[in-house]
């Protein structure tokens, strides 16, 4: 499933480059607006990269079954003998691969542009950025599958997502916010990776257990 | 597990969505080695008992039983053993013929999906097309790939909906012939056609559809045009 997607993907590039391009735009518009005389605001890195994986990641969530309704692959899919879960954890992996590509351009753009730190602790940012990416794309992942068949899905998706996963993106903020400070307290980080994680164990136990009614009728 | 039926049974099956009800009390039986048809006009609700034996629905009231086995006992296993062709062809337009093949090949378990894949594209008479991206293809040759997407698993159970759909003569003549191939392998094989001409001759048992309801069944339809007439006709359409 994983390959699949992703050789449609290298062939078409639609989401890759719509979500890259739109994340890009999002920091691009903060440092213009709040980068003044060369001096960016304290504290403002964190929300504004959390902010940017957010919202390209809605982009990205809205397509990702989107392509499956267009050629109705999708029934082909439920009605192939392999666990119903498994197309979900196909997609999943997916967008944690996209999502994590989008990072990697943007956490050098955010700190360059916002002169934050935020590669001083690469194993501690990687640790925050990929937990905090699970739990956001692990409930996204099942609303996108949950709304392609409804007609205002576009709308639809942010205005179910965002609510849920609220508590992942202020953890991740928080912790990344923990990790530009002058002196970090990595006690505090620690803190909210394993918050960040337990919320990815939660949701993704959710999504796996609920894949399959919710897909069947 | 491994799961092998002879027959399909669906006993006072209905469906609604919300209040409207697209199937009341249908009940038939379809054996191994037979072409069961699903006729009526639009709207009779072909394509939802084609979905309810697909196991892509669950029907709102009745049973259908695959042998023994019911759906929701069997899940995967029994998935394994049906192929289906809707609507819409079921194909990645970014991908090659042999590519998509390959991709479905591998979801069915085949033991080696790139020699199931190519085998599928010598049957539809596309091997030297294996390599091109199914948005290059006619609507014709895209439905050849469908149906060998369907029946690479070698299904016992073969749902068709409306598969003679943008098929030229001769298209339509080699699936008809595919058809009895696989009604003389032991397929059961359901199909929701419109196009009776095609159908002719070909069914060994014909339900007729209207409205949701079941009107009538027939076994070894002749003159399915005329007989279709004379069913429907006694409910106001023709």
């Amino acid at each position: 499933m994983l390959r699949k997607d992703l050789t449609v993907e290298v062939r078409s590039l639609e989401i890759a480059y719509t979500t890259l391009f739109f994340a890009i735009s999002c920091v691009l518009f903060f440092a213009f607006a709040l980068v003044k005389e060369g001096k960016a605001p304290e504290d403002g890195a964190a929300g504004i990269l959390w902010i940017a994986i957010a919202f390209a990641g809605t982009l990205a969530l809205g397509r990702t079954f989107e392509r499956e309704r267009q050629s109705e692959t999708l029934r082909a899919l439920l009605m192939a003998p392999a666990d119903r879960p498994a197309i979900y954890v196909g997609k999943l992996l997916g967008i944690i691969a996209l999502l994590t590509a989008a990072e990697l351009v943007l956490v050098p753009l955010v700190a360059f542009l916002f002169q934050a730190p935020l590669l001083s602790h690469p194993f501690w940012l990687s640790a925050v950025l990929i937990s905090g990416t699970i739990g956001f794309s692990a409930v996204g992942t099942l609303f996108s599958a949950m709304l392609v068949r409804a007609r205002s899905r576009d709308v639809l998706l942010p205005v179910l997502l965002y609510p849920i996963t609220v508590p992942v993106i202020i953890a991740g903020v928080r912790a990344t916010a923990a990790l530009l400070e002058p002196d970090v307290e990595l006690s505090l980080v620690r803190f909210w990776v394993a918050l960040l994680l337990a919320l990815d164990v939660v949701f993704v136990t959710l999504a796996l257990w609920t894949f399959e009614p919710l897909m069947t009728d | 597990m491994i799961i092998d039926f002879d027959q399909v049974t669906a006993d006072d099956v209905s469906r609604h969505f919300g209040r409207r009800r697209a199937l009341s009390r249908i009940s038939f039986r379809a054996g191994s080695g037979t072409i069961l048809g699903l006729l009526g006009p639009n709207g009779a609700g072909k394509s939802t008992m084609i979905a309810l034996l697909a196991t892509l629905m669950r029907p709102s009231e009745g049973d259908i039983r695959y042998g023994p086995h019911t759906s929701k006992a069997t899940g995967a296993s029994l998935r394994r053993t049906i192929g289906i062709l809707g609507h819409d062809l079921f194909l990645y337009p970014e991908l090659t013929a042999h590519e998509n093949l390959t991709f479905f090949a591998g979801l069915y378990g085949a033991a080696s999906a790139r020699a199931a894949a190519s085998a599928a594209l010598e049957q539809a008479g596309l091997s030297d097309r294996a390599d091109d991206p199914i948005a290059s293809f006619s609507r014709g040759m895209r439905q050849r790939v469908a149906l060998e997407r369907a029946l690479i698993h070698r299904p016992r159970l073969v749902l068709l909906d409306e598969p003679f759909t943008g098929l030229d003569d001769a298209s339509a003549a080699a699936l008809v012939a595919r058809l009895r191939g696989l009604r003389a392998d032991g397929a059961i094989v359901v199909l929701a056609t419109h196009d009776l001409d095609l159908a002719d001759g070909l069914l060994d048992s014909a339900l007729f559809l209207r409205d949701g309801r079941m009107v009538d069944t027939v076994a070894r339809p002749d003159a399915l045009r005329s007989t279709y007439r004379t069913v429907m006709g006694r409910t106001g359409v023709s």
